[in-house]
């Protein structure tokens, strides 16, 4: 008997699966558990704001929109199961997400193959977008220009000569730590050591090689977890040069970790402090009714990249009174134009926003938000598509 | 190049012994219960982290509440190994007995079991943390008594290098007699005490040479200091040592450890229950792991439910280096082993000019351990001891 009831069950999925369900789901992918789901949950509740704001409008047209939030644990293979668990759900049209630049390469490559759009939100890899695959689009700016723009304000403006870089090994950290260590060479500073470590708690052997060869900048290139405590040792161990990481620092558990320490670091940022954004004043404060808490870093580009979706979806659903396929999707999301709470969203052809924010913001008192100190617009760079596989 | 790495000797030794005797705490839990149930507990560097969060929660609650910052150490130390040693019982109680009880004889059995509690302790911790706090990473606050830094004396540092380069000597002197003993087949193999003293007297002398040669060099100050909290680690490691071996060389409870630890059959005859010892065992080595926990916090700030596994996997090769089953063993296969990652951290990308970062620290700490096995495969301190019948 249990033999030919197999394949009626399939059957009848099949069934299911082609059948025209008036649900749409937009799945978020990050990390919600483990070290850095502080930074994940806030594209995660950005996203869901933006579904829930939109639904009544969906409810008028005729379908169902939902979040699927989904938790790749900043972990490359998490991150490709999911993918390929969320690529057979006929339901999702689109994914919001990954956290991580690292996890994000893998995943889109199977987005790719059933042309499922992935805007993201929040990586900085080069090689997200330099691809050029139809079906990923990115809101925030690049490590290439996120690393000499932090390279430049160190030796421009701050006068760092003998920089020390440290990273963490990932695709993310020792990108960025790379593109600034070429640019502050270009501009004349000394790096005088450029080490990766995946070390959590005891940076002391790092800290000795700090004391001999005497940096007066310390770049390091990774997430506040490992930035802020290695932080905090090098001033109990009295190492007084300057300290600048990348937007992986930019939390306010970063603040909280470090302590005192925290007082004159520096960080670049995609994501500006809340207040950088004049739009995103009403959205913050939405955001914090109904969460119970403050939208940091991107939170509100989590939001824009749900928002781009949506305004995809509706668009389509509007003129063809269907839901789109995912193909069609992805069409229409690289022409979208919206006008988002981090300014004017607008893609290039190969999918990195046409212009885009980089921050250098510095932690004046040990408090989190820090000031902004620079502001740079930049246009993406028009590199050649390339494959990475 | 050489003076930085002699300068730097006696702050790299220093730091290596305060990480061996983190290492050395922790590696206490693993070999009493090897000793007791010949059993890796694995899920020890779970019970340490849940002792670290019990400790890291007393501290921000009662932070308010009792000012002197030495009795709120001690309220947290009895707090976190109290909260550990419960877990530790706990887990003995629910997936190691019954296991005994079904006489599993599979040594495999009980093995994969402490694994399995391993992760079921991570994310149990996890989910409470979460629904507590909302948030798992746990900040120690910083206290200036605890962060006050002492600058050691000059001539301490001196000591240091002159005690160091005459082990160097030593070593390369016994190296070079031990090779010529076995080239010349002399029957004599083991050094008569003659043959010691002359070894020392010509390793004394090279380095008196050496230091009046280098002396310039060798009296480089970079400035040795030790932070309160070092020095608190340290004192109650030592402490704990002592104390275990009080209680298990001297007390009632002590024999009966060592009774049931040689064979548990024959110790039931002589009216001692191996449960209640085993359980005994277990809250004992629970408890340490908690103090080494709340001490590990205190050192390194950040503590969440992942953060037992790198000092768990460390300090169980520091048990096995010392020779598994002997609790001084366990402490100065912490030693040896905090002094090897430290060394190899500092002066690997000195020694290999930048192409082997502090990452490689491991490798250069792991090679060494396994010659140390491979000459020694009982460990250090460990005994050769016949299959129990």
């Amino acid at each position: 008997m249990r033999k030919s009831i197999l394949p009626a069950l399939l059957v009848a999925f099949g069934a299911l699966a082609f059948a025209q369900s008036n649900v749409i789901k937009i799945a978020t992918v990050s990390p919600l558990s483990g070290e850095q789901a502080a930074l994940g949950e806030m594209i995660k509740l950005g996203a869901q704001l933006a579904v829930e704001e939109a639904q009544p409008e969906f409810e008028k047209l005729g379908f169902r929109l939902e979040l699927a939030p989904q938790d790749d644990q900043a972990n490359p293979d998490v991150g490709v199961a999911v993918a390929r668990r969320l690529v057979t759900d006929p339901d999702v049209l689109a994914v919001v997400g990954h956290l991580n630049t690292g996890v994000a390469i893998p995943s889109s490559e199977v987005y790719k193959d059933y042309q499922l759009p992935m805007v993201s939100p929040a990586n900085t890899g080069p090689a997200v977008t330099d691809r050029c695959y139809l079906n990923i689009d990115r809101l925030v700016g690049r490590d290439d220009v996120q690393g000499p723009a932090g390279a430049e304000f160190a030796v421009k403006t701050l006068g760092a000569k003998r920089i020390f870089v440290v990273h963490d090994k990932t695709t993310y950290g020792q990108g960025v730590a790379e593109q600034f260590k070429i640019k502050a060479e270009e501009l004349g500073a000394k790096v005088v050591a450029f080490v990766g470590t995946e070390e959590k708690s005891n940076f002391q052997a790092l800290i000795l090689q700090m004391k001999a060869s005497r940096p007066d900048f310390v770049y390091f290139g990774g997430i506040y977890n490992q930035g802020a405590v290695l932080l905090k040792q090098m001033r109990e161990r009295g190492i007084k040069a300057t300290f600048m990481g990348p937007d992986g620092l930019d939390s306010s558990k970063f603040v909280e970790i470090a302590g005192d320490a925290a007082k004159g670091a520096y960080y670049t940022t995609v994501a500006g402090p809340i207040d950088q954004y004049p739009k995103a004043k009403a959205m913050a404060e939405k955001f914090k009714q109904r969460f119970g808490k403050v939208p940091e870093s991107f939170a509100i580009y989590g939001y824009d990249s749900a928002n781009v979706v949506i305004a995809a979806l509706k668009s389509f659903i509007e003129q063809a009174k269907r839901k789109p396929t995912r193909a069609e999707l992805s069409m229409l999301i690289r022409q979208t134009q919206i006008s988002g709470v981090t300014g004017d969203v607008a893609f290039d052809y190969k999918g990195d926003r046409k212009t885009a924010d980089y921050f250098v913001v510095h932690l004046a008192e040990a408090k989190y938000p820090g000031e902004v100190a620079k502001v740079i617009s930049f246009p993406a760079p028009a590199s050649v598509c390339k494959s990475i596989r | 190049m050489f003076e930085v790495l002699i300068s730097l000797l006696p702050s790299v030794l220093l730091e290596g012994l305060i990480l061996g005797f983190v290492y050395a705490m922790i590696a206490l839990g693993y070999t009493m219960v090897y000793g007791v149930l010949e059993l890796i507990n694995f899920a020890h560097s779970e019970i340490f982290m849940s002792g670290a969060v019990a400790g890291a929660e007393t501290f921000i609650l009662l932070k308010g509440t009792i000012a002197n910052p030495y009795l709120l150490l001690l309220v947290a130390i009895i707090i976190g190994g109290a909260v550990a040693a419960f877990v530790s019982v706990s887990v003995e109680r629910l997936a190691y007995r019954p296991l005994r009880k079904r006489g599993t004889t599979n040594r495999l059995v009980p093995l994969i079991t402490a694994i399995g509690a391993s992760f079921f302790l991570q994310d149990l911790v996890r989910l409470i943390e979460g629904l507590w706090n909302n948030a798992f990473y746990r900040r120690y606050p910083t206290f200036d008594a605890f962060e006050r830094t002492y600058n050691l004396p000059v001539w301490l540092g001196d000591i240091v290098i002159i005690l160091s380069l005459f082990t160097f000597f030593f070593a390369i002197v016994y190296l070079i007699y031990w090779v010529g003993v076995r080239l010349a087949r002399a029957k004599q193999k083991r050094p008569t005490r003659n043959t010691l003293y002359a070894l020392s007297g010509l390793s004394i002398l090279f380095t008196v040479l050496f230091s009046l040669k280098y002396r310039e060099v060798l009296t480089t100050d970079m400035g040795l200091s030790i932070q309160m909290k070092s020095l608190l680690v340290i004192v109650v490691s030592l402490a704990m040592l002592f104390g275990l071996n009080w209680l298990v060389n001297k007390t009632k409870l002590g024999v009966a450890i060592r009774a049931v630890a040689q064979d548990a059959q024959t110790a039931s005859l002589m009216g001692i229950n191996p449960d209640v010892i085993i359980s005994r065992t277990f809250l004992i080595g629970g408890f340490l792991g908690g103090v080494a926990g709340v001490l590990f916090g205190l050192l390194y700030t950040l503590v969440h439910p992942y953060v037992g596994f790198i000092p768990g996997i460390k300090a169980f090769t520091a048990a096995v280096l010392g020779g598994i089953g002997n609790i001084t063993g366990a402490a100065v296969g912490g030693l040896v082993l905090g002094m090897l990652e430290m060394l190899g951290g500092t002066y690997l990308t000195f020694l290999t000019n930048g192409a082997m970062g502090t990452e490689y620290k491991d490798i250069l700490a792991f090679v060494i351990l396994i010659l140390i096995l491979l000459f020694r495969p009982q460990g250090i301190l460990g005994q050769q001891v016949g299959e129990k019948v």
